[in-house]
């Protein structure tokens, strides 16, 4: 994965593998990506909703943040980001932002606290591909001096998605299947050592497995060679994240908007509330008392043809109110579905608006989500 | 007279002084699964180059225009229920529209399969 000064794309130990299954590959944050294979974006998408699906998503950036011990390294941390990260227990995961000064999103990622007291003062970030290069400026620039930010090169990361994930896993990893949704763990995989967490992007139950690049190709192809997985493109992906209500950096976040207008608050906590000492916090503590001035909503459309991200929002009575930031066709639904930011007036369930596509104006409704109910693996409680 | 091609992948066929007009199999591969299809209203006059038709994927929007210059005469009323087929049979039943063409020789600036295959080839 090194580095091509001359413009031309980056590869990932699977790009072989995606040329050899049929994969139309495309630039995808530097990278050769593949889009979609064969059998097709519809086909994929319905796959990992009925089975379990396999993508590659070793594009994304994994690092270490390394410093004496836990509370070290999650106070560096907490300095960026408004989550509780020293109440993270060994093996657990939790989604949290990057912020700017202005209470912007820099970027959305993964934090897990690796379990073992080997470990101890380590964190494993997985940020996203178009910000890797921005996320680690930032996050080196702010440590201090007793922590260091390591980005990992000589990984992939491969994401197994849907609800039979778990089962195909276990004949491979037997310890991934009694992990819990946003657990992490070092495991072998037939013998291959790997780090695994119980998450991922599609709103299905599954993993993420990040393995050592030389082994990346063996492991996908040990998953493949089951017959109820299936390899996904970064199309289906797409249409996967959408149903679950999950926003895609650069789309429906970007260094404007705030955990507030982004209705992800859940990644803000008490403790941290009640510090504000986050970058930001004047705004972000200010919109969570009083309301920000735009929030993300989901869409549904009355007829077939979908709208696109770009695309105005209007209120029933035809003035602008907002703008769609992702919208496509849900596969589960046979309908389209979109995400958007309005003026918080309109943004109760069930509202109906218009989307201007192509100078007509399509009827929606404002929606709950996720579009499509997530089923994530949750341990009955003891 | 056989079938004509565009360099934006539309096929034509001509029976008398109407055309009928499709995307090629090489279209419908590149877009990928086709989920909705937008078609223009029986009446309105097209001139070459016109957007005369939006087909949606799962992906993204894509423009067909307009192959000759005419008057749409008839809308594949199939493809509002059944998308989908223009991914199974885009060179049969999933045409799109037909148009009286109002000036024939535009045809002759077409190309016919062979230059088609040839031109794919190259992209």
């Amino acid at each position: 994965m090194a580095d091509h000064a001359d413009g031309s794309l980056l590869s990932t130990p699977l790009t072989d593998l995606h040329r050899e299954l049929g994969a139309r590959l495309v630039p995808f944050a530097g990278y050769e990506m593949p889009v979609q294979y064969p059998a097709g974006i519809i086909a994929e998408h319905s796959h990992t909703r009925e089975k379990a699906g396999l993508f590659d998503v070793s594009h994304m950036g994994q690092a270490w943040l390394i410093g004496p011990d836990h509370a070290t390294t999650a106070r560096a941390l907490e300095a960026m980001v408004p989550s509780d990260v020293a109440v993270l227990k060994p093996g657990r995961q939790r989604y949290t932002v990057l912020l700017n000064q202005e209470g912007g999103i820099v970027d959305d990622l993964m934090v897990a606290r690796p379990q073992g007291a080997e470990n101890d003062g380590r964190l494993f970030l997985v940020v996203n591909a178009s910000r890797k290069a921005v996320d680690y400026e930032l996050i080196a620039a702010g440590l201090p001096g007793n922590v260091r930010l390591e980005p990992i090169e000589d990984r992939a990361l491969i994401a197994l998605q849907g609800p039979m994930a778990a089962e195909v896993m276990a004949a491979h990893a037997p310890a991934a299947a009694d992990m819990a949704f946003m657990g992490v763990a070092e495991m072998e995989f037939d013998g291959i050592a790997v780090y695994v967490s119980r998450s991922g992007y599609t709103g299905e139950d599954g993993y993420e497995i990040s393995v050592p690049a030389g082994a990346a190709e063996p492991l996908a192809r040990a998953l493949l060679a089951d017959e109820r997985v299936a390899p996904i493109g970064l199309g289906a992906r797409d249409s996967l994240r959408l149903e679950a209500g999950l926003c895609l950096y650069g789309h429906d976040l970007d260094e404007t908007t705030s955990p507030v207008e982004g209705a992800i608050t859940f990644v803000l906590q008490k403790r941290r509330k009640d510090e504000a000492n986050f970058p930001g916090a004047a705004r972000i503590l200010s919109e969570l008392a009083e309301g920000p001035s735009r929030v993300r909503v989901g869409l549904t459309l009355a007829g077939r043809a979908p709208a696109r991200e770009g695309a105005e929002i209007r209120s029933a009575d035809g003035s602008a109110i907002g703008v769609l930031t992702s919208g496509g066709f849900a596969p589960t639904l046979g309908a389209p579905i979109a995400m958007g930011y309005v003026d918080p007036a309109h943004a109760g369930v069930g509202t109906p608006v218009k989307l201007v596509v192509r100078g007509r104006e399509l009827e929606a409704n404002v929606a709950d989500m996720p579009f499509v109910p997530q089923r994530y693996h949750r341990k009955p409680s003891a | 007279m056989s079938t004509r091609y565009t360099e934006d992948h539309e096929w034509i066929t001509v029976a008398g002084d109407v055309a009928t007009v499709g995307i090629t199999t090489y279209a419908q591969e590149q877009l990928g699964d086709v989920v909705f299809v937008e078609l223009p209203e029986v009446g309105r006059t097209v001139s070459k180059g016109d957007e005369a038709a939006v087909v949606e994927s799962v992906k993204a929007a894509s423009e067909v225009y307009a192959p000759l210059d005419g008057e749409v005469v008839e809308a594949n009323s199939v493809l509002a229920d059944e998308p989908g087929k223009v991914n199974e049979d885009p060179e049969g039943a999933a045409w799109f529209v037909k148009i009286r063409m109002s000036d024939a020789s535009q045809l002759d600036d077409l190309m016919d399969a062979a230059a088609y295959k040839a031109y794919i080839e190259t992209l």
